[in-house]
């Protein structure tokens, strides 16, 4: 058995260790906001907090996550709350499937680098494809998420 | 008129998964040509959309288009509830099973607001005109002194009631005949920006998408496909799959020769999707690669190119276009090359399907349900009713999920196993196995007077054709496919459009903006290419071109004017400032296209400096008649601009020894952040009738970046991807 860390619950599951831990937490935990796209890290669909840094969880065997904190776009942060709120003000999402691992992106840029220029933004969000082309109101509602954080 | 049903006590109600005891209104919507009117009149009561008010004033909507990114589910309720002077609030969406009562379900060409518009006011005019009659009864007032306001009937004297109160007595009355449509300037939703109405669920990652359909006792599958079209299995060992902890099972699945039957071969069941794919990989399949084994693209492309470099069969002829060659003083000719295209849209296909004897129900990410029906009644063999398609929402269709053979899949394997199962392609799946956006090769020439006035047109192009998905061995394009480039907005005398040999091996299929890809790139990049041999300013030499206001297509339902696609063009020159003065390195670039009965223009602005490629800047003005939801439109363009630079830096598909060589994101690249330009989007005002939204944004941006990069660096590029020129 190999117990994780999901938002802020433990759940124990009997799994292969070298099972990807996206699909522990898809088709075993069963929470499905953490999204399959490409299955060898390269568009940052599955992302998620792996005790606070941002990783591609389809790269990462389920026995390297036991014991850390682990955050999905279902969890609870500070940042990635403020940032759904911004998503939705700036109606962001069109088809929204690559949405979830665009917020875990950006809420571990500001958890890093709280006024970060937008240079710094496309930085982070290098590794997050949106097929739908959102990446203006992406960038948009990460500052507009920066601001809100400034005047609080 | 549309015909409009008061459905309220029809047993009828239960079966379209409306609970009874509201006001239910039906309609029978007829949004078809005159051919396939007589077919589907042949089925008594087909009522494609439905409203249902219930006593509490909650409202409920059913929407019969998928939604995929399209906003398609907020847009078209919008104008329901608008001319319902219902409260937004108050309004909840359910989305309609496949199924032909709903009239036409598939969410392609950009059709959805164009067809369904005029009916979906008349059901929310027809919805309030009835609580108006039933207040007023209720009142025993006339039906003049109340209007609708807001949710809520309010008579002259100041006393209102609630829709919802008024359920119990409208649903008694009988269904008015002719009613009052709404000013437009009165629109409370219509053209202004709605959020969408599915964006909570989308941040927060509960929506539920067919990747996330989860049913008790679910097994997933992974299928493997021959790599080459239409190859079948020979033999297979599962030995070693069948040791991998958590692979139940392993079933051979048989092509199914439809046009969107599955491709067939071997599944492996699991409990979960990790097992299933590594399973599917221990698998040791011999094929039998069949017919389309040589497919070669490169060899491919040179065939089709030498096709277009000699006389093809005429689609359409004006003038004299040999005369025009003859007399001609400058002849330009120019040869474009463009590769197949894979979707790839974010969520891979998949389904889930559970067959139970007789029955099947469905829940898959479809763009078109009634289809994947029809597939799974042809493979099971049992009537329609039993068949149950829920339609998820969509992670991206972009044309892949109107064709439906993951869905039958799904059917085969979980009739198999006699549990519910969820097919789920990987990645590599969806780019080696799709239908694929055509290659092509074009060849155009025309020649010029010596006042540099355009006197001759040859647009000749060899691309395999969609139809042959349907009807296999056709080996030429067909109308659909050749209009875009026949009807050409300019004014030149004489204009020749021929087509070339081109057959098919690999299945073909509608990518977003379809045939405008490969017209709209080669119509645009040689009109700048004339304007610079004529040695005019791009946009001033098009507008001439284009010419006197006209309308391009007199012999066809829906008017092309040629003074909407000036307009188009202008807004742009004018919002990207067309000529301003810009560093060393940058250039603008234009293009103009008509498609799906919509006019959009786009000016890009470019910068290469030591060899590399930037588009810094696109600014879109579309005209799409009356607009429904603002949002929906901008983001449209903004996506639209992605989609065409993801094409235009990297989008090609090569095939090998009859095999796709690319297989993920990594070799099929799409725009990232980094990448992406300011996209500013114009929306032209008008009150003409609502056409295309989703796909006419695309086809102008490839060329209008290569007509940038041409004023940068006197360099034309022809041939796409552009990464091929190593610029990106």
């Amino acid at each position: 058995m190999i117990t994780l860390q999901i938002n802020g619950k433990s759940y124990a599951i009997d799994v292969e260790p070298d099972m990807p831990l996206l699909w522990a937490i898809r088709d075993v935990v069963g929470l499905t906001g953490t999204k399959y796209s490409c299955g060898i890290g390269v568009c940052g669909s599955c992302k998620v907090l792996l005790d606070n840094s941002p990783v591609q969880s389809c790269m990462i065997p389920v026995s390297a996550a036991e014991g850390k904190s682990i955050i999905t776009v279902e969890g609870t942060s500070k940042n990635l709350q403020l940032l759904q709120d911004s998503w939705m003000e700036l109606n962001v999402p069109q088809c929204g499937f690559c949405q979830p691992g665009q917020l875990i992106a950006a809420t571990a840029l500001l958890d890093k680098n709280p006024n970060p220029t937008d240079e710094e933004i496309d930085e982070a969000m290098i590794g997050n494809i949106c097929r739908c082309g959102t990446y203006q109101r992406i960038k948009n509602a990460i500052n507009r998420t920066v601001n809100l954080n400034k005047q609080s | 008129m549309k015909k409009i049903q008061n459905i309220s006590r029809r047993s009828f109600v239960k079966s379209i998964g409306l609970a009874s005891g509201g006001l239910i209104l039906a309609c029978n919507t007829s949004v078809f040509s005159d051919k396939e009117k007589e077919i589907k009149n042949l089925i008594n009561f087909n009522p494609n959309l439905f409203v249902q008010l219930n006593s509490d004033g909650s409202l409920i909507l059913v929407a019969s288009r998928s939604e995929m990114g399209n906003g398609v589910r907020t847009s078209l309720s919008s104008v329901i509830a608008d001319e319902m002077e219902a409260d937004w609030s108050k309004v909840s969406i359910q989305q309609a099973t496949g199924d032909k009562k709903y009239g036409d379900q598939n969410t392609d060409g950009s059709r959805s607001i164009r067809y369904l518009f005029d009916t979906m006011r008349q059901m929310g005019a027809t919805a309030k005109a009835m609580l108006i009659t039933a207040a007023a009864q209720t009142w025993n007032v006339s039906e003049e002194e109340c209007k609708a306001e807001n949710h809520f009937i309010v008579h002259s004297s100041g006393k209102k009631l609630g829709f919802g109160e008024l359920v119990e007595v409208a649903k008694t009355l009988e269904v008015p005949t002719d009613v009052q449509l709404k000013d437009s300037k009165n629109y409370k939703y219509i053209g202004k920006s709605l959020k969408s109405i599915d964006v909570d669920d989308y941040v927060s990652g509960n929506a539920i998408f067919g990747l996330d359909k989860r049913l008790p006792n679910m097994k997933f599958a992974a299928v493997a496909r021959c790599p080459v079209t239409f190859g079948t299995v020979k033999t297979f060992d599962k030995t070693e799959t069948l040791k991998i902890k958590g692979v139940l099972d392993v079933i051979e699945i048989p092509r199914i020769e439809r046009p969107f039957g599955a491709l067939g071969g071997i599944a492996v069941v699991a409990t979960n999707t990790w097992a299933a794919f590594k399973g599917r990989d221990a698998l040791k399949i011999e094929w039998d690669f069949g017919n389309n084994k040589d497919y070669d693209s490169e060899n491919y492309m040179n065939q089709i190119t030498k096709n277009v470099h000699k006389q093809g069969k005429v689609a359409k002829t004006v003038g004299n276009i040999n005369n025009a060659f003859k007399k001609g003083a400058k002849i330009i000719e120019s040869t474009f090359q463009l590769p197949h295209l894979s979707h790839a849209p974010m969520e891979v296909p998949n389904a889930v399907a559970w067959v139970q004897g007789e029955t099947c129900e469905v829940w898959a990410p479809t763009q078109n349900p009634q289809s994947a029906r029809d597939e799974i009644v042809a493979y099971l063999g049992v009537p329609e009713e039993n068949v149950t398609i829920n339609v998820t929402l969509l992670g991206g269709g972009f044309g892949r999920k109107s064709k439906s053979d993951f869905v039958v899949e799904a059917a085969i394997i979980s009739k198999a196993i006699n549990a519910p199962a969820q097919v789920v392609w990987s990645r590599e799946d969806d780019i080696k196995h799709g239908y694929y956006h055509t290659v092509s090769a074009q060849y155009m020439k025309a020649s010029i007077d010596k006042n540099g006035k355009v006197t001759g047109w040859l647009h000749r192009f060899a691309l395999p054709s969609i139809t042959s998905t349907f009807s296999p061995g056709v080996d030429y394009a067909a109308g659909f496919e050749i209009s875009s480039a026949s009807n050409i907005p300019f004014n030149i005398d004489n204009v020749k459009i021929e087509v070339g040999k081109a057959p098919a091996h690999v299945r073909i299929g509608w990518l977003r903006s379809v045939i405008n890809i490969p017209h709209g790139f080669s119509i645009n990049v040689f009109a700048d290419e004339l304007a610079v041999a004529v040695n005019k300013d791009p946009l001033e030499f098009r507008l001439d071109l284009i010419g006197e206001d006209r309308i391009v297509n007199p012999d066809e339902n829906i008017p092309f004017k040629t003074q909407r696609l000036k307009n188009v063009l202008q807004l742009a020159a004018k919002n990207a400032n067309w000529g301003k003065d810009l560093p060393e390195g940058h250039a603008q670039g234009l293009a103009v296209h008509y498609s799906f009965n919509s006019y959009v223009a786009s000016v890009v602005e470019v910068s290469v400096i030591d060899g590399k490629l930037k588009v810094l800047q696109v600014h879109t003005v579309i005209d799409c008649g009356l607009v429904v939801n603002k949002n929906t439109v901008i983001a449209q363009m903004e996506g639209s601009a992605i989609f065409g630079m993801s094409l235009a830096f990297y989008g090609k598909i090569t095939a090998k020894d009859g095999a796709i060589e690319q297989g993920n994101y990594h070799d099929y690249k799409m725009i990232r952040m980094h990448e992406a330009p300011k996209i500013n989007v114009e929306i032209v005002e008008s009150t003409e009738n609502p056409t295309g939204v989703g796909e006419p944004g695309v086809p102008v941006i490839a060329p209008a970046i290569v007509n940038a990069i041409y004023k940068a660096t006197g360099k034309r590029y022809y041939n796409l991807p552009l990464s091929n020129y190593g610029l990106v």
